[in-house]
């Protein structure tokens, strides 16, 4: 009797303890799915052909579109990728290839702290660097935005370099390859689709970036025309659309968000399909 | 080989490219901020006014803001965290658990300009029209449920930070669930039928590494800088005066000022400010790293 109250007792604080675990993740759910579904309703209305075709309208103007901020912004992703992705992947390559050297872990540890420093200070570096030099401009926001990318890249390039079987590398050099040549035509090569996954998560994390864009170039609406001159940017369009006063502003800031989602999600999943593929090959 | 030799130097000289930013950008950042420095000094700490007209700069307000913040979204945030690692990894079956892990880890790649948009446009509102005037007209005789209500504030900014720190701690929580020996589950579970003593078995094993993931989070939530500027309201005062008050945080005030900077001595200040929030943020981050470090190796000799 006494047995079986104590064992009633402990059924209902285990149920308990069951819902209060649920209820954690509704109160989390709930919100996530109001930020998608918000995007989409109320970005949606927003996405015509104008919306992709006209330029930024002047503050208070009806219609237009954000034409020159997709322009800016794939130039700027353009010039980060230039500098990033071959840094970061070789970067990758030494840290994984010579990670007998006691400096490695160092530099990866640094890498790592890189990593977590946040993005408007990278911004003011850039802006300290290169904007107080030559003006606000699309090549410090790039800089800015190459150093965001690299520390992902060489994570990345360097545990996916990791997961290739040493027997792979054994081989190679005891058909008498050297070791550079057996890293990039054969290593590499075992490691490409890992390599993608990194710079398409990198890209994910750069196409959204507003912070460091804001303090190297600045909000600015007109088309490329320069290095050395600022250009339109979505994800800083955002902010400066939604903190004006202006209807039609606020519309588009909606209609880049939803853009902006659609890219970013895009960017998250593909690469993990890709690795989920990956997985189930190796199994 | 000759070759060899140029590949090691040639990625060395890349793999180094990252330290050398890293020190370029303590000094950059020194360097943009002389001008501030040299003027007030360190009593730029613990300086109150904020005043562009008459070129007078000081952060106390903003740290404080910074840690009050950070630290709520922190407290919103630990507990829905383990609840949803928990969820994932002991109640829910395996392919339902790794659909919601995808959307989860994606989360944390949403740009924070749509979580600040979000919260600008509909968890202010909601919050205003809902919760804040159902509690004012509750416990409006309290001090710290009177006032203005605007929606937006120190609050709803924290709010939103929590929502955004939540799949990083998350994340590295399933991690550390997941990697609890075998050995210390069949022990938990030979205590006792229960889900609910497994489940704090493992929470109590895993300790040091949420604290180390607490510190992550906090780490970005410190250093989140579009999101809270949107939504926090960018007013500055020491204190607010109620839950309801807007405010200010060291990020914010870079992102709402500095287009706005016009003078040398203000830009510097802003720098300046970036400057802390580095100092803070890096304290933060290698504490972090250090105790993961520490804990993998640990784990590794078991």
């Amino acid at each position: 009797m006494q047995l079986n109250k104590v064992l009633k007792k402990k059924i209902l604080i285990d149920k308990a303890f069951t819902i209060i675990l649920i209820c954690a993740m509704i109160i989390y759910l709930v919100p996530i799915i109001s930020i998608i579904y918000e995007t989409v309703s109320r970005g949606l209305p927003a996405l015509n052909l104008d919306f992709f075709t006209k330029p930024i309208p002047t503050a208070g103007e009806e219609g237009g579109g954000i034409a020159n901020a997709i322009q800016g912004t794939v130039i700027s992703i353009a010039l980060a990728s230039l500098i990033g992705i071959p840094v970061g992947i070789l970067s990758g390559i030494f840290l994984s290839e010579y990670r007998e050297l006691k400096i490695t872990s160092f530099i990866r540890f640094i890498n790592e702290v890189f990593h977590g420093i946040p993005s408007i200070i990278i911004g003011l570096f850039s802006f300290v660097l290169i904007s107080k030099r030559i003006g606000f401009s699309v090549l410090a926001a790039s800089f800015s935005l190459a150093l965001i990318m690299i520390p992902i890249v060489t994570i990345v390039t360097q545990e996916s370099l990791k997961m290739v079987p040493a027997t792979i590398r054994e081989a190679a050099f005891s058909l008498g390859i050297p070791k550079w040549k057996t890293t990039i035509f054969i290593v590499l090569r075992g490691a490409w689709q890992g390599i993608v996954t990194g710079i398409l998560l990198s890209i994910g994390r750069i196409i959204g970036e507003s912070a460091p864009i804001l303090v190297t170039m600045g909000f600015y609406r007109w088309w490329f025309s320069g290095l050395d001159r600022p250009v339109s940017n979505m994800a800083l369009n955002i902010f400066i659309f939604a903190m004006s006063p202006f209807q039609n502003w606020v519309r588009l800031a909606w209609g880049t968000a939803l853009v902006l989602l659609v890219l970013v999600l895009l960017l998250n999943i593909i690469p993990r399909l890709m690795m989920l593929r990956r997985e189930v090959r190796y199994e | 080989m000759f070759g060899d030799k140029i590949f090691k130097y040639t990625t060395a000289f890349f793999a180094f490219f990252i330290v050398i930013s890293f020190l370029m950008l303590i000094y950059e950042l020194y360097k943009g901020s002389y001008l501030a420095i040299s003027k007030f000094g360190l009593s730029f700490i613990k300086n109150t006014v904020w005043d562009p007209v008459n070129g007078v700069f000081g952060a106390l307000p903003l740290i404080i803001g910074t840690i009050v913040v950070s630290l709520l979204s922190l407290l919103f945030s630990l507990p829905i965290s383990i609840g949803v690692a928990l969820v994932l990894v002991l109640y829910l079956p395996r392919k339902i658990s790794r659909g919601l892990a995808v959307l989860i880890e994606t989360m944390a790649g949403v740009p924070s300009v749509i979580y600040g948009l979000w919260g600008l446009y509909v968890l202010a509102p909601f919050l205003r029209e809902n919760v804040y005037s159902v509690l004012q007209s509750m416990f409006g005789f309290i001090p710290l449920f009177s006032g203005p209500n605007y929606g937006i504030g120190f609050l709803t900014g924290s709010m939103v930070l929590a929502l955004m720190i939540t799949p990083i701690i998350t994340a590295v929580t399933k991690d550390l669930l997941l990697a609890v020996p075998t050995s210390i589950k069949e022990a938990a579970v030979s205590l006792g039928p229960k889900k609910k003593e497994l489940a704090l078995i493992m929470i109590k094993y895993i300790k040091p590494g949420l604290f180390a993931a607490s510190l992550l989070g906090l780490g970005r939530a410190i250093g989140e800088t579009m999101a809270i500027s949107m939504v926090i309201g960018n007013k500055f005062k020491l204190f607010p005066s109620s839950l309801f008050d807007t405010w200010y945080t060291l990020s914010a005030i870079i992102a709402n000022e500095f287009l706005e900077a016009t003078y040398d001595l203000y830009i510097s200040s802003l720098v300046y400010i970036g400057l802390l929030l580095l100092a803070v943020t890096l304290a933060v981050i290698i504490i972090a790293r250090i105790i993961i470090w520490r804990f993998s190796k640990v784990r590794g000799e078991i």
